[in-house]
């Protein structure tokens, strides 16, 4: 048999820039560390919070500062891309069959959003009670 | 309508290139004309050294799958009018080598597709079974595999991948569709079988949900729902195992 040159195309490292949906797939990637960020501020202000009115008082001015405010502003903006897309991605993910009949995608994605706004709504008025 | 239309194909003659490079022909722009039917003219009436591969020009053999404007589709569902004035960039099909022109080498797809045993397993001894039995099938039993058995094996959820582009042992979207369309087959019992191959790292975990297999598949399997469902199936039979360590599967 005949040897075969074959050619294989080398990957770009910017390959995710050559199409829309490529991007999107790697800022949604991205998000994670956005969501971990989060969590990390989260346990520091409980851990503020649990240490009394100076630490507290410490840690308000600390999140209050420019470059905290800015993080935060990013932070958010991927949050919500990591929940948009994650929503729309999950009746990929999960078949969901009652009663013998598949429920159908958009059902799905109204359940979260719905799911959403309770736990929302609940930690607002734990807030604000 | 104008009446020709430009074709940017690119051509790789191993015997003498060292890379591809850009040929442009001019082929009639006619309503009705496929890419595909535009390369044949080029093959029959400009150009006879021109290599690509086709069979059934009905979107079934899934032979004709190439790069059109940078995005891969069947050439012969892709219709040159909707290129219209054109150029249309014509390359192989992304993340497979290159053996000539547009025609690539998919022996790392045959290597992989039998590795998830797409065929019906049973556990009985087929001597045993009486040659005329059949397994029988309800409508809604037909109905929890049927998308995922439209696979053509086209390939162009490969070539739309980028794991598999960046990491080329990932066993890839449309093998683990087809390990799902034998999976949930009533027929089946092959299940633990394909498990133990896509619950490797190279298996279902390599996906990261880009989400373009399905995106660019031409029959609508949804690749991208197939693995993961899979990963649910597998970390729940990780669960099970750590809760449950004697068995009870």
């Amino acid at each position: 048999m005949t040897e075969l040159r074959l050619y294989r195309r080398p990957v770009s490292t910017w390959w995710w820039t050559r199409k829309r949906s490529y991007f999107v797939f790697v800022m949604r990637e991205l998000s994670s560390i956005f969501v971990a960020w989060f969590v990390a501020y989260l346990v520091l202000f409980v851990y503020a919070v649990g240490r009394g009115e100076a630490a507290y008082q410490r840690f308000l001015d600390w999140a209050s500062s420019p470059w905290v405010t800015v993080l935060n502003v990013v932070a958010l903006v991927f949050v919500l891309l990591h929940t948009v897309t994650w929503f729309t991605l999950t009746p990929q993910a999960m078949a969901v069959r009652v009663m013998g009949r598949r429920v159908p995608a958009w059902q799905i994605i109204v359940g979260q959003y719905g799911g959403l706004a309770v736990v929302s709504g609940f930690v607002f008025w734990l807030v604000t009670r | 309508m104008a009446d020709s239309i430009r074709l940017k194909v690119s051509r790789y003659r191993p015997d003498t290139d060292s890379e591809p490079h850009w040929q442009e022909y001019d082929v009639p722009l006619r309503k009705e004309w496929t890419v595909l039917d535009g390369l044949n003219h080029v093959k029959n009436e400009i150009d006879t050294t021109l290599s690509f591969r086709w069979s059934c020009r009905m979107g079934i053999c899934g032979s004709c799958g190439m790069t059109v404007d940078g995005e891969p589709k069947l050439t012969c569902g892709t219709f040159l009018s909707d290129y219209a004035p054109g150029p249309v960039m014509i390359e192989p099909l992304a993340n497979f080598p290159v053996v000539r022109d547009l025609v690539v080498d998919l022996s790392d797809f045959m290597e992989k597709l039998p590795r998830v045993k797409p065929w019906i397993i049973r556990d009985d001894d087929h001597r045993t079974v009486e040659p005329d039995v059949e397994y029988l099938q309800t409508p809604e039993e037909l109905d929890a595999y049927k998308q995922f058995s439209m696979c053509i094996n086209c390939m162009l959820c490969y070539s739309a991948c980028p794991v598999y582009g960046l990491d080329p042992e990932f066993i890839g979207p449309a093998a683990i569709a087809l390990a799902e369309r034998y999976d949930l087959d009533s027929r089946d019992r092959g299940g633990r079988q394909r498990l133990d191959v896509l619950i490797e790292h190279e298996g279902v975990w390599g996906c990261t949900f880009v989400g373009e297999c399905t995106r660019v598949c031409p029959k609508h399997v949804d690749p991208a729902s197939a693995i993961q469902r899979y990963k649910l199936k597998a970390a729940m039979e990780t669960v099970k195992a750590f809760l449950l360590p004697r068995g009870a599967r």
